[in-house]
């Protein structure tokens, strides 16, 4: 793994660097045939448009961190929350693509609960590395495992739409990555026998399911296999988080995308010594934290991805 | 003559528990510190005589955890100012990563030594 990066996959790190640029600003892009088309910077009102299924993501809440990049974690979740409740189309639920807390301790959970059911919305949630501390991962299960196998992973369907949250996080190997297991892959490739490659289909886990940059650990050892058995379905959308920051790829019917997080931003790859939590200037933290907006047209194959942050740059609270 | 043998005593006892810090101190090797910063640990590489005891220091803001490759040891999520240590009585090289950010990784090696020689 080397640091200046192209994955063979035709995305150069100077690309997506590029992609960074968009963060914090909004971008609406759609997927039709599998070919991706930017909608340009838009605002808060496309998502009103959107008929279909509408969906959330929001990721990386970290509850209970208090270090100098935010020291209100918990504040900037209940701002993002406002801002869910304030949408004028009521989304269908919300994916919570994992690091809901920051120590995995049950005050954390319960304050992150507290929060986040204040949407009144279904949340689907799958783990970060953060809410799986106590080895067995009994803390995470206990409240959020029921009808999930293994580690927590699981799949559910919605407006014709096949949903498969994945759990990336447990079982690290040292020098590796994120890790999905055999265990996982056989499960997977199980619940997709038998589905029409028609069938729009929206993989979610924490960690990036992508090569962003190995060399802070931004990728999945396993991924390939899993999007081998991906690769017959027409549209496939990855949703992930970890890195707190927006990033997109498209590889063939596939696009990648990863959230910012509710809590503290992290640096561009490679942009600091080490992907921890970046201390920007006051004014500017709520224009690199925020929520995820995807709607999906029945019949257009198309998925339209909005991120939103709780402040837009220039913004005054 | 009895308050002669209670000093005597007294003595005896103090010098004992003297020797017996004293042969504490000596069956120590110093603890050797490594610290967790940026992701890393550092020095990533570490060279020991048996009996060391290697103490983690987590100095970064996001928790990391101390574990062995061939699973002797393993701390718990380190948070910030955390510590975790363990001793290295038997000669070897010892892998370790944090096992919630796999690509830090070390590594202790553990020499032969006398520990009487330091």
């Amino acid at each position: 793994m080397t640091s200046e990066h192209d994955d063979g996959r035709g995305v150069s790190r100077r690309k997506i660097l590029e992609c960074m640029t968009w963060a914090g600003t909004g971008v609406l892009w759609t997927i039709a045939g599998g070919m991706p088309r930017s909608m340009g910077i838009i605002g808060e009102a496309a998502a009103a448009e959107a008929g279909g299924l509408t969906f959330l993501q929001i990721s990386d809440s970290h509850v209970g961190f208090d270090k100098p990049a935010n020291p209100n974690a918990l504040g900037t979740l209940e701002e993002a929350v406002g801002k869910i409740k304030g949408l004028r189309v009521k989304p269908s639920f919300i994916i919570h693509t994992g690091d809901i807390t920051h120590l995995s301790k049950p005050s954390e959970f319960d304050d992150a609960d507290r929060i986040i059911s204040q949407t009144r919305l279904d949340v689907h949630y799958v783990p970060g590395e953060h809410d799986v501390l106590d080895e067995d991962v009994k803390l995470y299960r206990n409240r959020y495992g029921r009808g999930t196998k293994g580690a927590g992973w699981y799949s559910f369907d919605a407006n014709g739409v096949h949903f498969i949250g994945l759990v990336n996080v447990v079982d690290l190997k040292a020098g590796g990555l994120g890790n999905l297991g055999n265990e996982q892959l056989e499960w997977l490739e199980d619940d997709l026998k038998g589905r029409r490659a028609s069938t729009p289909i929206v993989v979610f886990a924490h960690i990036p399911l992508w090569s962003v940059y190995p060399a802070w650990g931004w990728g999945t050892e396993d991924a390939a296999r899993a999007l081998d058995y991906l690769k017959r379905f027409g549209s496939v959308t990855v949703l992930n988080g970890h890195i707190h920051q927006i990033m997109q790829k498209v590889e063939g019917n596939v696009t990648f995308h990863t959230a910012m997080s509710t809590a503290f931003p992290q640096p561009a790859p490679g942009a600091a010594p080490s992907p921890g939590p970046m201390k920007v200037a006051d004014d500017k933290l709520r224009s690199l934290l925020g929520v995820t907006d995807v709607t999906f047209k029945r019949g257009q194959q198309r998925l339209a991805i909005i991120d939103q942050p709780l402040q837009r740059s220039g913004q005054q609270q | 003559m009895t308050r002669k043998i209670c000093v005597a005593t007294v003595l005896a006892v103090a010098i004992l528990a003297t020797a017996a810090a004293f042969s504490a101190a000596s069956a120590q090797v110093a603890n050797t510190e490594v610290k967790i910063d940026e992701f890393a640990f550092a020095p990533q590489r570490v060279t020991v005589k048996a009996g060391t005891t290697v103490i983690w220091i987590n100095d970064d803001d996001i928790p990391h955890t101390v574990a062995s490759s061939s699973k002797l040891f393993k701390s718990k999520a380190l948070d910030t100012k955390d510590k975790f240590s363990f001793t290295f009585t038997t000669p070897g090289t010892y892998e370790y990563f944090c096992s919630l950010h796999p690509h830090m990784t070390g590594t202790i090696v553990v020499e032969t030594g006398s520990t009487a020689a330091q």
